[in-house]
């Protein structure tokens, strides 16, 4: 075994062996439990950062055993990180050690269980974003049902029960599915290596591939989710803790549009572009739908839920423009999403330990009292606005690029426009603008209910009872710090991550 | 150092100011303002000299100053960035230059530095004056440091947006612009007139913006490149996009057609123009070097320094003489239909700013109007000459405002409205520089003859429509009498005559910081028109430079349109016509007096002061239905009532055949042949968690995995 495929191993299995370390605690010493968690997290990021030295674009870091091989189905212990994963594997990292540092003092009920779930679910995201073998990926992914569930059943607001319930029917609905075209698969084609089925992809009859696809992507629509799916994630944020949610948004929703172009788009490209004009539309369905529900919310942190909903239409609408610019640019969208709101979650949870509110009428005029959360708070924002100089425009116009300059999309257009017959509407081709036009409508819209969060928030008359709130401490600043490097980063100098990413797009892309 | 380096360089001080400021010294007043002010001096500086290099140079617009950098890998084609002076951004890096210097100098007195805090003042709204020896005076304002960060990094964007060679940097420009005009509109961020001011500026350009952004996506797929150059340098380029019938022929457009007219939607928005023009009046509500920064001179001014950037594109397929471009068309439409609305609306405020405001959407129009109809260089020119006097003449309100808020001090009065011009009046003796400087800018607004700049540019662009589009000359000479009027209208109320109230008796001229930037302004106000003179009136003996030079942009060469001495006689004519009319409606008003136009225009007047209603009519038709659409359908009926429903529904549907497989299944066969044993395992285990055991979960996941196994046993064994 290599160096690289040791440094795998170690990245997934290294948050679980900190969860067991937690047993070594008492449970009474919340800070040394604190401190152990922190300190696994940081160790796997440090890990994942030899992963990045030692990561060559053109090439993936791959280990591959054989695991399991019962009633003829050959399992295989095989993880790989390559161009897709990279990048989604640096913000799991990234973002767990600093969901950890915020629950500092808001995590006080059961803080080694908490830690212990937190960390489980590292490595099950971990393990779901480098598993090549599907019954592994499978595992990972269920198993990462099980910590959020508890996190938000335990630690979460007043509606915990529900929220969490309805979080866990609804993702374990979807996968069954999956569940029964993984297996299908494997049995077929004799093997659950993702590799050695995308060389026998050919194969699978037309028909197949259709329902394939379609069992796939109802699994990760629903987790992703994209409209009409998506209900349950307003209720899963609002009530979690904020740790949670950070993961939840940072992450988790990652796993749907991650599993989308992993494994729909590179197992059954026909049926892909088949559907490829149909999820655009849910799509963008999602993004304006989304913004528009956003703006009604008066609650802050569902406000920023919803906002998940509109900004993953976009990653959607990438991944299906099925071209290189699309998918780039919906790659990198998935990482400025973890960021910006994965940092809003964050700077919402600081006012809520404040104030423990979230109403936005509870606030007003806060730039006054607490300049550096108002500071930073628009800098998140405005990331999350999609304004240029920061990550969020970078994602947002290659999306709309690829989306505008697809052949799918104009080519399912240029279908429709046929059948229908509308010749009084002559616009047969560059059909994809029309999709990029809509979903344009969206940066509008999002500029709507963030400045109007950010006004309810921090602008406006101060209220007596918030005249003496306490701007953030050097633990906060630290926690949002590298998230805002990052924002900047990637809004001004982009390159370093796209290069990352692009020789493996090119190549799933058949370039 | 090369001159394409010191272009990179221009846009970073700025930048580097608002770091500093924002990071170290936003404590210290007089470190902020010092660090901002060398920054606009340094980049002032740099701006000079690359104006110098630029006009030493022949053909510059054919070897521009040029330089690129690999920025965003976007497909097989890297993304390039770069830095470009052609004469069009030379001569906008000029006023650019001189403005933002001049309006950074400005602001050290207007927010009143040297003055003691004030006793009640707090962050977030206007200072309210200090105590000193029971004497009532300005107080410093509580924000000062932040107010420079603002705007050092304003700048940054307008530098940004001038040198950029390449639409996707304009862009980001223009968006920082956008978000620090958001930012200084509402900076007395507690005045709730200012928040949503803020808002409703931020909107309504980014409903331009979007539509921009449409426009630039399409030029890219269209093209592949976004670089100035690549594009309006290529007439095969050109021509293609020009031919090609857009999305397959969307209402007749060619490609160039639509991405043009979506360029120009980007415009209406940042340069205020109908029907995207409300939310430039209540920018207002921001102090007033911001209005006379980015609502006048600098970004206001982007808008129309785009389309005229864009202008080869706009006009592709365009022949001099031949029909107009659907841009074309739109633009000349747009934009005098603007010229004219925005300056009968200004006849009837009363706030000094909101006058400048409307005048200035108005005189925006007369530049789209005459890029419209391919005055290209006439509208360059106005667009320079109208942001010298423009920020002078609102730096010149912000100096009259100061000056009367010291009277209102002074009687301590609160009462009464500074920026109302019916409680002024005989402000001349009192505040001699701001008078002069201000008539001066007023004469250049109304285009008073030979003397003022905006004579010069005015004329050139009334000659251009006189010779190629009578309807857009009469538009625009009827609007011109309008300016001229309301202009000398605004000049009565406020500096002739007696004071109307005691506050303007006890007005006080304004600190040299303030005074200074007005007279180096109408320098440019008076002197800038001579270097646009027709040749053809003076028979070539003071060459038309500025023609020379700008024209020198474009690929092509722009003839020289042909003297013709009759529009010249008109725009003399209507301008002391304006003036003389103004003077004399006005000349007798005293304090309580209504304004004498109410009586005569009677219903007209209304609407005029309510400003056509737009406001209402937008809250009716797009605010109020989206806030529905978003609060009730969307949320309350799709999202709660349908969606959740039917998920309930679902719920409750299998939560009872959960029930009855249960009771007449689970209990009596399971439980009393298997179970209760290994039952009691699994409960010691599952003990700490059981608080979140809902017993449902556990339902679930057998069914699922029956389900599972026995869908996979229907697909295998079929």
């Amino acid at each position: 075994m290599d160096f690289g495929a040791l440094l795998l191993t170690l990245v997934t299995f290294a948050p679980l062996l900190g969860a067991a370390a937690l047993l070594l605690v008492k449970p009474e010493q919340k800070n040394a439990l604190r401190w152990v968690a922190l300190i696994t997290a940081l160790v796997t990021f440090g890990i994942s950062l030899g992963l990045l030295a030692i990561f060559n674009p053109a090439d993936a870091i791959r280990i591959d055993l054989p695991w399991l091989s019962v009633a003829g189905w050959n399992v295989h212990y095989h993880l790989a990180l390559d161009g897709l994963s990279i990048l989604l594997v640096l913000l799991t990292t990234l973002l767990t050690p600093l969901a950890i540092l915020s629950t500092w003092t808001s995590v006080e009920d059961r803080v080694r269980q908490f830690m212990a779930f937190f960390l489980m679910l590292e490595t099950g995201m971990l393990g779901v974003f480098l598993a090549q073998d599907l019954f592994l990926f499978y595992i990972f992914w269920e198993f990462t049902l099980v910590p959020m569930y508890f996190l938000i059943g335990i630690w979460g607001g007043e509606r915990r029960i529900y929220a969490a319930v309805k979080f866990f029917l609804y993702t374990m609905a979807g996968s069954v599915l999956m569940l029964v075209a993984l297996l299908w698969l494997g049995t077929q084609y004799n093997t659950f290596s993702l590799p050695e089925l995308i060389a026998q992809r050919a194969n699978i009859p037309p028909q197949a591939q259709t329902w394939l696809f379609l069992a796939f992507a109802l699994a990760f629509a629903i987790k992703v989710p994209m409209w009409p799916l998506h209900t349950w994630l307003p209720d899963a944020h609002v009530e979690a803790p904020t740790a949670g949610s950070v993961i939840l948004a940072g992450v988790l929703l990652k796993m749907g549009t991650y599993g989308f172009l992993r494994f729909n788009l590179t197992l059954f490209p026909q049926a892909s572009w088949e559907f490829s004009p149909w999820m655009a539309l849910l799509a963008i369905i999602g993004i304006l739908y989304g913004a528009l529900v956003s703006y009604a919310q008066t609650d802050a942190k569902k406000l920023v839920a919803y906002s998940s909903v509109s900004h993953l239409g976009f990653v959607m609408l990438g991944l299906f423009a099925l071209n290189q610019q699309g998918i780039q640019g919906a790659l990198l969208q998935m990482i400025n999403h973890g960021l910006s709101t994965g940092a809003l979650f964050l700077m919402v949870g600081m006012l809520y330990e404040r104030r423990h509110t979230r109403a936005l009428d509870a606030f007003g005029g806060l730039w006054k009292v607490i300049p550096v959360f108002g500071t930073l708070l628009l800098i998140v924002s405005l990331s999350s606005v999609g304004l240029p100089g920061l990550n969020g425009f970078i994602g947002e116009f290659t999306i709309l690029l690829g989306a505008a300059g697809s052949d799918a999309l104009g080519n399912a257009w240029n279908q429709i426009v046929t059948a229908l017959g509308v010749s009084f509407i002559p616009m047969r081709s560059a059909g994809g603008l029309w999709f990029a036009g809509f979903a344009a409508l969206g940066v509008i819209f999002a500029a709507a209910y963030l400045l109007q969060m950010y006004q309810k928030i921090c602008l406006g008359a101060l209220k007596a009872e918030n005249q003496n709130l306490k701007d953030l401490s050097w633990r906060e600043i630290i926690t949002l710090l590298p998230l805002l490097v990052l924002i900047f980063w990637i809004g001004l100098y982009p390159k370093p991550f796209i290069d990352l990413i692009a020789p493996a797009i090119n190549q799933m892309l058949g370039y | 150092m090369t001159t394409e380096t010191l272009i990179w360089l221009l846009p970073l001080p700025p930048l580097a100011a608002f770091a500093l400021i924002v990071l170290f010294t936003n404590r210290s007043k007089a470190l902020s303002h010092s660090i901002a002010v060398a920054a606009a001096l340094l980049s002032w500086l740099g701006s000079m000299a690359v104006f110098i290099q630029a006009i030493g140079v022949e053909h510059l617009g054919e070897h521009p100053f040029h330089s690129v950098l690999e920025w965003l890998p976007v497909g097989d084609k890297p993304f390039e960035i770069g830095v470009l002076v052609d004469p069009l951004s030379a001569v906008t890096l000029f006023f650019v230059g001189w403005t933002v210097l001049m309006i950074f100098i400005y602001s050290v007195g207007y927010h009143n530095f040297g003055q003691p805090a004030g006793d009640h003042d707090h962050p977030g709204l206007p200072p309210h004056g200090a105590t000193v020896h029971g004497h009532t005076v300005p107080s410093v304002e509580p924000m000062y440091s932040r107010f420079f960060a603002f705007i050092a990094l304003f700048a940054f964007g307008m530098y940004t947006l001038v040198v950029s060679d390449n639409l996707l940097t304009l862009f980001v420009g223009w968006e920082i612009m956008g978000l620090c005009s958001y930012l200084l509109i509402g900076f007395w961020f507690a005045k709730p007139s200012a928040r949503a001011a803020a808002i409703k500026a931020f909107m309504t350009t980014r409903v331009g913006d979007v539509f921009m952004l449409m426009g630039v996506a399409y030029l890219y797929a269209a093209t592949g490149t976004l670089s100035f150059r690549e594009i309006f340098f290529n007439e095969e380029v050109l021509k293609h996009l020009a031919e090609t019938p857009a999305l397959g022929g969307f209402l007749g457009f060619s490609a160039a057609g639509l991405i043009g007219v979506l360029l120009f939607i980007g415009t209406i928005g940042k340069s205020a123009q109908w029907p995207l023009h409300v939310w430039l009046p209540d920018a207002m509500e921001g102090p007033t070097p911001v209005s006379a920064m980015i609502h006048a001179a600098t970004m206001v001014s982007a808008g129309v320094y785009m389309v005229i950037r864009m202008f080869p594109l706009l006009s592709a397929g365009w022949e001099e003489g031949g029909p107009l471009t659907p841009a074309m068309t739109a633009m000349a439409f747009i934009g005098a239909l603007t010229a004219l609305f925005a300056a009968t609306i200004a006849l009837a405020q009363n706030d000094i700013k909101r006058v400048l405001a409307y005048s200035t959407i108005s005189q925006l129009g007369y530049m789209i109007a005459a890029l419209g109809i391919g005055a290209y260089v006439a509208a360059a020119f106005h667009l320079v000459t109208h942001a010298f006097f423009k920020a002078l003449l609102f730096l010149g309100s912000g100096s009259v405002i100061h000056g009367v808020e010291h009277g209102v001090l002074h009687t301590g009065n609160h009462k009464v409205d500074p920026q109302d011009m019916f409680n002024m009046g005989g402000l001349r003796k009192k505040m001699p520089v701001t008078f002069w400087t201000f008539l001066i800018g007023g004469f250049a607004l109304s285009g008073f003859p030979f003397v003022t700049a905006g004579f010069w540019s005015k004329d050139e662009i009334l000659a251009d429509a006189f010779a190629n589009n009578l309807p857009v000359f009469l538009v625009l000479a009827l609007s011109a009498l309008l300016t001229a009027f309301y202009t000398m209208r605004q000049i009565t109320l406020t500096f002739l005559g007696e004071p109307r109230t005691k506050e303007a008796a006890h007005a006080q001229e304004t600190p040299w910081t303030m005074t200074l930037p007005l007279v180096v302004l109408s320098v440019f106000a008076i002197g800038y028109g001579w270097v646009g003179i027709p040749e053809g009136l003076t028979g070539g003996a003071i060459p038309n430079w500025f023609h020379e030079f700008v024209a020198g942009t474009l690929p092509e060469h722009l003839p020289v349109l042909e003297f013709n001495i009759l529009p010249m006689l008109f725009s003399i004519v209507i301008a002391l016509t304006g003036l003389g009319c103004g003077y004399y409606v006005y000349r007798n008003v005293k304090a309580g007096d209504p304004d004498p136009l109410q009586k005569p225009l009677g219903m007209v007047y209304d609407w005029l002061k309510n400003k056509y209603y737009f406001d209402q009519l937008y809250d009716r038709i797009f605010i109020q239905p989206s806030i529905w659409v978003s609060e009730v359908f969307t949320t309350l009926w799709v999202d709660r009532g349908l969606i959740d429903g039917i998920l309930h529904g679902v719920a409750r549907i299998s939560y009872s055949v959960g029930g009855i497989l249960r009771n007449d299944f689970d209990l009596p066969v399971i439980n009393q042949f298997i179970g209760d044993g290994s039952a009691k395992v699994v409960r010691s285990a599952g003990f700490e968690l059981r608080k979140v055991q809902t017993g449902r979960i556990q339902q679930y996941m057998v069914a699922a995995v029956v389900f599972a196994v026995g869908a996979l046993a229907f697909f295998l064994l079929r």
